[in-house]
């Protein structure tokens, strides 16, 4: 039998002591207040993670995808012997902890991960990012009326992609490590005060089983797979669905699993870089040919492009489950209110008429 | 692993202007590290990324054969920002070369058959790969017949013409050069739109025989229900698909057709494979 994973109790008291010592050896990105939302961002000397928020606006995915980020670095100078040579840009990522990240959002980079991490090609970018983060997760007990992760693969309490599950009680954290890189995380700061055996396990899954309660909103997703492509495609539906999308790309950059980007050089002078960007399917740019043919011209071809890759050509090609942790962000922040749950009823229960 | 982002330093070595209209560039390159070519293993069919530095990149399928040693060729159509620079590029320029990628056609498959390669403007680059490839000493015997059915708007219009006139020459391919109109009273060849010519030179399609169609939209439309009349089966009809590329290894997004990247997962699919696919090229 597998060893029983131990909770550690961490005092509350001690919790700056703490995270004070681990800023020595790592950078600490944490949750913290910004107008009326709330941010991940570095924490400085003195600064501390604010575990008081819902969820943030934006999902962690640019820790590890970058909005923008250098890719090579070139010199156009013809005296130089090099010119017109690319060369990589010195890599290496500093360690960071991530205090607060909430389960979805963990969860989202093992969905990201077969994208960039693939038996042909590793996109070493955003390998060398994610391995160089430990995620410290935090038990989400408060979710909003968008959240459906319960549906999409997740939960409040979901442990995979976390190296490090943390619930808050009232004067201390429970820390249960996940991974390896997580009982180093503990041991680096040495939290190791163990609970009696049993007593916090059953605690905590009362309350994971109470916080999943109070996801009451679902996307339903059971036939997708035996759907063919074609006809979802085909389905009249779409017309509907892209109506008032205004193709901002709101939804595409908020969201934890999308991770299409456009690769450009900029130069300055005799110097410059080729660098990537988060791009979006919701562009007709994307796709646009040098001869003006577009196969994604019209705003139907893209709205249904963003739902049929999250899913079903997802779900057909990696036998992972849906594109999609149910973070809820692209109904929230869309400015026309369309929802992927609505979206993903439609799909998942269309008939074609025979 | 390497870096899958990072180009091959090359040379330019020379270029050809192939058409009379001088969009058609041939560009041969060099490696500047020798070691990096005995890297660069492809197959006929598949494409690389021509990369300049402060330009972009640009997919462009490997127009030099396999069997040809020492250099890489690629045939180039002048539309927009990174081609349009590349044709006013000099031989000895330095730039990069990124792959090869995507898959190329299914030479296992394709041994011991007929093959039928019908193929309309510029689109050719790969297919004359692929003739050569088949054409060299050691690889003829591994075919059975081949028909090359080739067709440009004008005379002044076709590819690699010297290199089109002695395989006319030889026995064992059989060439049907067409364009779609000429005024040249010493035109020795067909007269006609591919789909015609087709209609007209190629062999009826069986178990044994593979075609292998490159060309514009329009030329592929009504080439197709001509291979169904011959007896073409979906699964023996070759296509090479074009779409918007960046990155080339199946991660940036842009060039799926359905659950297929084209970089990747392509740009070479059989007709069977396109029909379950949304139309997205
Ligand atoms: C597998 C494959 C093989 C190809 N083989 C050839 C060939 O042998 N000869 C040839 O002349 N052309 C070929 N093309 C088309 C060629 O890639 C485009 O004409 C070229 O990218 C246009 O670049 P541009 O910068 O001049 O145009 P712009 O319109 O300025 O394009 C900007 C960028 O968009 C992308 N892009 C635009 N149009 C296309 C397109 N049709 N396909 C892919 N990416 C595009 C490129 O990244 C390009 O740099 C091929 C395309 C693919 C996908
Ligand atoms: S956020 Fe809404 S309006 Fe904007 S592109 Fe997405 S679906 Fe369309
Ligand atoms: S699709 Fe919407 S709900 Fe799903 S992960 Fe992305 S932003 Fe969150
Ligand atoms: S070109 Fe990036 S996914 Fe195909």
């Amino acid at each position: 039998m597998a060893p029983v994973m131990k909770f550690i109790r961490i005092d509350k008291e001690n919790w700056e002591r703490d995270l004070q010592k681990l800023r020595r050896s790592f950078r600490l990105i944490g949750p913290v207040k910004a107008d009326q939302d709330c941010l991940f961002k570095t924490l400085g000397e003195g600064e501390f993670p604010d575990f008081n928020f819902l969820n943030t606006r934006l999902s962690l995915k640019s820790l590890v995808l970058p909005q923008s980020e250098n890719m090579f670095e070139y010199s156009l100078d013809q005296s130089r012997e090099d010119c017109h040579i690319l060369k990589e840009v010195k890599r290496n990522p500093t360690q960071c902890v991530v205090f607060g990240i909430r389960p979805c959002d963990a969860f989202a980079f093992l969905l990201v991960k077969p994208n960039f991490d693939t038996p042909e090609h590793e996109d070493p970018y955003w390998k060398q990012a994610y391995g160089a983060i430990t995620l410290v997760g935090l038990a989400c007990d408060t979710p909003c009326s968008t959240c459906f992760c319960t549906s999409a693969g997740c939960g409040p309490y979901h442990e995979e992609g976390l190296d490090v599950l943390l619930v808050p009680a009232d004067d201390h954290y429970l820390a249960k490590a996940i991974t390896e890189k997580g009982k180093h995380l503990l041991k680096a700061v040495d939290w190791d005060t163990e609970t009696a055996p049993g007593v916090a396990e059953k605690e905590i899954e009362a309350r994971r089983l109470a916080a999943e309660k109070r996801i009451t909103s679902f996307i339903s997703t059971d036939h997708l797979k035996e759907k063919v492509t074609i006809d979802l495609y085909d389905a009249p539906f779409w017309e509907d669905v892209a109506f008032s999308c205004i193709n901002c790309g709101i939804c595409t950059y908020v969201c934890p699993t999308c991770w299409c980007f456009d690769i450009q050089d900029e130069t300055r002078g005799k110097s410059g870089r080729r660098m990537r960007n988060w791009d979006s399917c919701m562009y007709p740019l994307f796709t646009l040919h040098a001869s003006g043919h577009n196969p994604r011209g019209m705003k139907i071809q893209r709205v249904r492009q963003r739902f049929m890759h999250k899913l079903k050509y997802y779900v057909d090609k990696y036998n992972n489950g849906i594109q999609c942790v149910g973070c809820g962000r692209c109904i929230r922040l869309c400015p026309v209110n369309i929802d992927i749950r609505r979206v993903g009823e439609l799909m998942n229960n269309y008939k074609p008429i025979a | 692993m390497k870096n899958p982002y990072l180009p091959y330093p090359v040379r330019i070595d020379e270029i050809v202007t192939e058409t009379e209209d001088k969009n058609l560039r041939t560009f041969k390159f060099v490696f500047l590290n020798p070691g990096d070519q005995k890297e660069f293993v492809y197959q006929a069919g598949q494409f690389a990324e021509l990369s300049i530095a402060g330009k972009g990149e640009i997919p462009i399928g490997i127009a030099s054969s396999p069997t040809e040693k020492g250099f890489l060729s690629f045939t180039v159509n002048r539309v927009g920002q990174v081609t349009t620079h590349l044709h006013s590029m000099k031989v000895n320029d330095t730039m990069g070369v990124r792959g090869p990628l995507g898959n190329a056609y299914p030479w296992e498959i394709l041994e011991g058959k007929n093959i039928v390669i019908i193929g309309g403007g510029f689109a050719f680059t790969t297919l004359r790969s692929s003739i050569v490839y088949m054409l060299d000493p050691k690889n003829r015997s591994k075919f059975k017949d081949i028909h090359v059915i080739y067709g440009a708007r004008t005379p002044g219009m076709l590819l690699y013409r010297n290199e089109v006139a002695q395989w006319e020459k030889r026995k064992d391919i059989h060439m049907h050069i067409t364009v779609d109109v000429t005024d040249d009273p010493d035109w020795a060849y067909n007269v006609g739109f591919v789909p015609t010519i087709t209609e007209q030179k190629a062999p009826a399609g069986d178990d044994d025989t593979y075609a292998i169609v490159c060309g514009p939209p329009i030329m592929i439309k009504f080439t197709q229900p001509i291979l169904d009349d011959l007896g073409y089966a979906q699964d023996h009809i070759i296509m090479s698909l074009e779409n918007r590329m960046k990155c080339g290894i199946g991660m940036c997004g842009r060039c799926n057709i359905g659950k297929e990247f084209v970089c990747k997962d392509g740009p070479v699919f059989t007709l069977a494979q396109l029909t379950d696919l949304p139309k997205e090229y």
